[in-house]
């Protein structure tokens, strides 16, 4: 098979795609809400503007961003560089219909590739889709408007939305991990931010270039109204808002893990008020059943027997067909 | 009045300026199979997107089976003509070849058993019927171009309007073409480079250069006249 | 010249393979919230989820290499939990330098993490490897996912393995510029960001092909009847067979999650 250096086929996990099993179900939960909200939403606003167009032309920048993910560059030694995205899709196509379109994208990224989980899509949804497009409209168009809108500022708004957003987005995913009690933010926060500043900057980079290219080939994309759209300002609001909390709440979180402690204890309270109510069977009742240890190993001996039975049966079901098959082989 | 392709004094110049048809006058009576030949940039693709309303004549008329296109009737018209185009990949853009046959249908409004119907008609006239339930992006140039067909058979169109139909075909596939355009018998109007496609199934052809109708006549004559296929970048077969 | 390798799905005859792929779609993702919700060491719990998904591995007939294979490659981030060690008060089990302690509710809760986390990918994997895409999507549309969106994610497979294939010649006609020169010593590759712009070059060559490309799809669209609307065809009712198999599977998992909660909650 062709294998290009430099083409890595997926999966290649990203360093912002949560899988399942790190955030908890609340969480979990909040951000699908939070995100199919903000989806549903910016599915009305794209019908009412982009009309007939719209399925072919966000389906194939889908295609685009999707394919333009998988090219990536060597940064160092073994990691590489990879573009997400949400900062091209917000200055080439505004950001509503953006958020739909990354929400394609990270959507199979989770369903077929298995980057990031399908019952944290929703946070991964929100962080990548919706903080990253946010951001990236807020921080391109002032950019744009504080250089009165020269041509250098495409550039100068792409690379900076471009950091800014894969940034700003780590930060979320760090205290979203955190708030599930998976990773504590002293660690978490660092991590994420230190690793995806420097993720940030090949974003940056890929941008600029990409809006290099179609600054020179395709102006008239630059013209159109699509990034100062009526309901613009929401999301510039929006992604100030966003950028500012989170990069105020992420440090103080990180300092302050006591704080994100106190959100756990409160679980651990809720979860120990529901306890009681769970516990319809008393202990004495199914002795044995109690012994955690000793109920694993009942259920390992069921499981085995599960698979076995199943081995079994389809084995059984071959060489029950074979026969049949046998006539035609000539 | 149907299966007719009526162009009179069609001009057309692009938002840039670019004038792509200077005065085109063109008639296809219905059941005709007419060549359309000439040089790159002649206007070729430009007079094919008037034929279904994709681009509208800046001066002239435009009639397809009787219609003028208006606002009102390019539904009508759309179904009445089916314009394939040069990349199959441009028009197999649904999930499977089942989805992309039955887009058409789909939006006339028929009913899913009246859909189905016509899905199986059409892939059986391109010999496609295994194909069905196929996904597009694994399939040859070849089988992608008799599936593009497909999709506009399953309009059940009374004109077919087609773009380079052989090029990029192999030997095989390419004779393989031929005959399934042969076995169809709506009024054609095919564009093409290929002088020997012309000479083999289209008795009339017109020929196109720098956004004018040059020459229209039998292909017989046109194919015999040197002076005209050099002047306009053609040779003979 | 192909871009094959991006699709997961495997073709085989296996009775998941037959499973109605809305079935299948529910069942994974019920599965992945069972395992979400299994409380930290319910051990047997997960266990019992761990032989389901074995079991669905060996029906399917991926080979459970395969799918452990696939699924390891989305474990790396479960270092990302492993502070939860030290962090997570309670029983201290041994000692760290700085004062830390490993403590067995943190090895329980890293443990559990790691489990979810293993217990789900391997799910999703079958999922993906046992439905082709076109099925996916009636998947989708029959949990009523908007249809503007399933059109935009058809569109967007549809056209991926084009632009790859477009962006494997861009790169293949890189590589064929990027010699290295006769004198050795000389740097090649060029820089950083030089090799970021070029990249970035072809990633804006990727969007300007898909301009084209998204104008020409409107023009073949609209030649065939599109008016804006997303058509399809009605989905067919599920066979009674497949609202067993539905059922059953969610059943148990209900009841896996459930003694979870009742035992170790």
């Amino acid at each position: 098979m062709l294998a290009s250096p430099v083409f890595v086929p997926p999966p290649t996990p990203q360093a912002m795609h949560i899988p399942d099993g790190f955030l908890s179900v609340v969480v979990s939960i909040v951000f699908w809400v939070l995100s199919v909200a903000v989806v549903g939403y910016a599915l009305r606003r794209v019908n009412r503007d982009l009309g007939e167009r719209q399925v072919p032309l966000m389906g194939v920048l889908a295609a685009a961003i999707f394919a333009g993910q998988m090219l990536n560059f060597s940064v160092t030694g073994g990691t590489s560089g990879h573009l997400l995205g949400a900062a091209l899709a917000t200055i080439l196509l505004g950001p509503w219909a953006a958020i739909l379109v990354l929400t394609c994208v990270v959507g199979v990224q989770a369903l077929i590739f298995q980057d990031g989980g399908l019952l944290a899509l929703g946070a991964n949804l929100f962080n990548m889709g919706v903080i990253g497009v946010a951001v990236s409209y807020f921080v391109y168009r002032t950019v744009q408007r504080l250089a009165g809108n020269k041509s250098w500022s495409v550039f100068v708004g792409g690379f900076a939305a471009g950091w800014s957003s894969i940034f700003v987005a780590s930060l979320a995913a760090a205290l979203q991990l955190a708030l599930s009690g998976t990773s504590p933010a002293n660690v978490a926060v660092p991590a994420m931010a230190g690793i995806h500043a420097l993720i940030g900057m090949g974003e940056g980079l890929i941008t600029v270039g990409a809006l290099v290219f179609l600054y020179a080939t395709r102006r008239e994309l630059f013209q159109s109204d699509q990034t100062r759209q009526v309901g613009g300002a929401v999301v510039w609001i929006a992604g100030l808002v966003i950028a500012l909390a989170l990069t105020i709440a992420a440090p103080f979180a990180s300092s302050h893990p006591d704080g994100l402690e106190w959100v756990a204890e409160q679980k651990g309270f809720i979860d120990s008020v529901q306890g009681p109510l769970y516990k319809i069977i008393p202990d004495y009742a199914l002795p044995g059943i109690s012994n955690t240890a000793l109920a694993t190993i009942l259920a390992g001996i069921l499981g085995t027997l599960i698979v076995f039975g199943v081995a079994l049966a389809i084995a059984y079901a071959r060489r029950y067909r074979q026969p049949r098959s046998a006539p035609n082989t000539q | 009045m149907h299966h007719t392709i009526e162009v009179e004094h069609l001009s057309f110049a692009y938002p840039d300026g670019h004038m792509a048809l200077r005065d085109v006058s063109l008639r296809i009576e219905p059941c005709e199979k007419v060549a359309l030949v000439g040089p790159n940039g002649a206007g070729k693709s430009t007079l094919m997107l008037h034929l279904n309303g994709i681009l509208r004549p800046t001066n002239g008329i435009v009639r397809v089976c009787g219609m003028e296109m208006q606002r009102n009737n390019m539904g009508r018209v759309r179904a009445a003509v089916g314009v394939v185009f040069q990349d199959p990949d441009d028009q197999l853009f649904s999930p499977t070849v089942f989805d992309d046959v039955a887009f058409a249908p789909l939006y006339q409004g028929l009913e899913p058993v009246e859909v189905k119907a016509r899905v199986d008609q059409a892939l059986a006239a391109v010999s496609m019927g295994a194909y069905r339930d196929r996904v597009s992006h694994h399939l040859s140039v070849g089988e992608k171009k008799r599936i593009a067909i497909a999709t506009v058979l399953s309009m059940q169109p009374e004109i077919l309007v087609l773009d380079e139909p052989t090029a990029g075909l192999d030997p095989r596939a390419r004779r393989s073409f031929i005959n399934l355009l042969r076995d169809l018998d709506q009024t054609m109007l095919v564009s093409t480079h290929d002088m020997r496609l012309v000479q083999e199934l289209f008795p009339r052809t017109a020929v196109m250069d720098n956004g004018q109708v040059v020459a229209d006549g039998p292909t017989d004559s046109i194919l015999n006249d040197p002076a005209l296929l050099e002047a306009h970048g053609l040779e003979k077969p | 010249m192909h871009v094959h390798f991006l699709d997961p799905y495997q073709p085989r005859s296996s009775l998941i393979h037959q499973l109605d792929p809305r079935v299948k779609f529910v069942l994974a993702l019920a599965f992945i919230l069972a395992a979400a919700l299994a409380p930290i060491g319910a051990w047997p719990v997960y266990v019992l989820l761990f032989s389901l998904v074995l079991s669905v591995e060996l029906l399917s007939e991926l080979g459970v290499g395969y799918v452990l294979k696939r699924s390891a490659l989305a474990l790396p981030f479960v270092l990302a939990a492993l502070p939860v060690i030290v962090t997570v008060k309670g029983t201290p089990l041994a000692a760290l330098p700085l004062g830390m302690f490993i403590t067995l509710e943190g090895v329980e809760r890293f443990t559990g993490i790691a489990a979810k986390s293993w217990l789900s990918v391997q799910m999703a994997i079958v999922l993906a490897s046992s439905t082709s895409f076109p099925d996916l999507l009636v998947a989708m549309r029959a949990v009523k996912i908007p249809r503007l969106l399933v059109a935009i994610v058809g569109l967007m497979w549809r056209y991926l393995f084009v632009m790859a294939d477009e962006a494997m010649r861009l790169m293949r006609a890189r590589e064929a510029r990027s010699g290295h020169p006769a004198q050795p010593g000389a740097r090649v590759g060029g820089s950083l960001a030089w090799r970021a712009r070029v990249t970035g070059g072809m990633a804006g060559n990727l969007f300007l092909r898909s301009f084209d490309r998204a104008d020409r799809i409107y023009a073949a669209m609209v030649s065939r009847g599109y008016d804006g609307e997303v058509r399809t065809m009605p989905l067919a009712p599920l066979a009674p067979g497949q609202w067993l198999v539905l059922t059953i599977g969610l059943g148990m998992l209900a009841l896996l999650v459930i003694g979870g909660f009742l035992f170790w909650g």
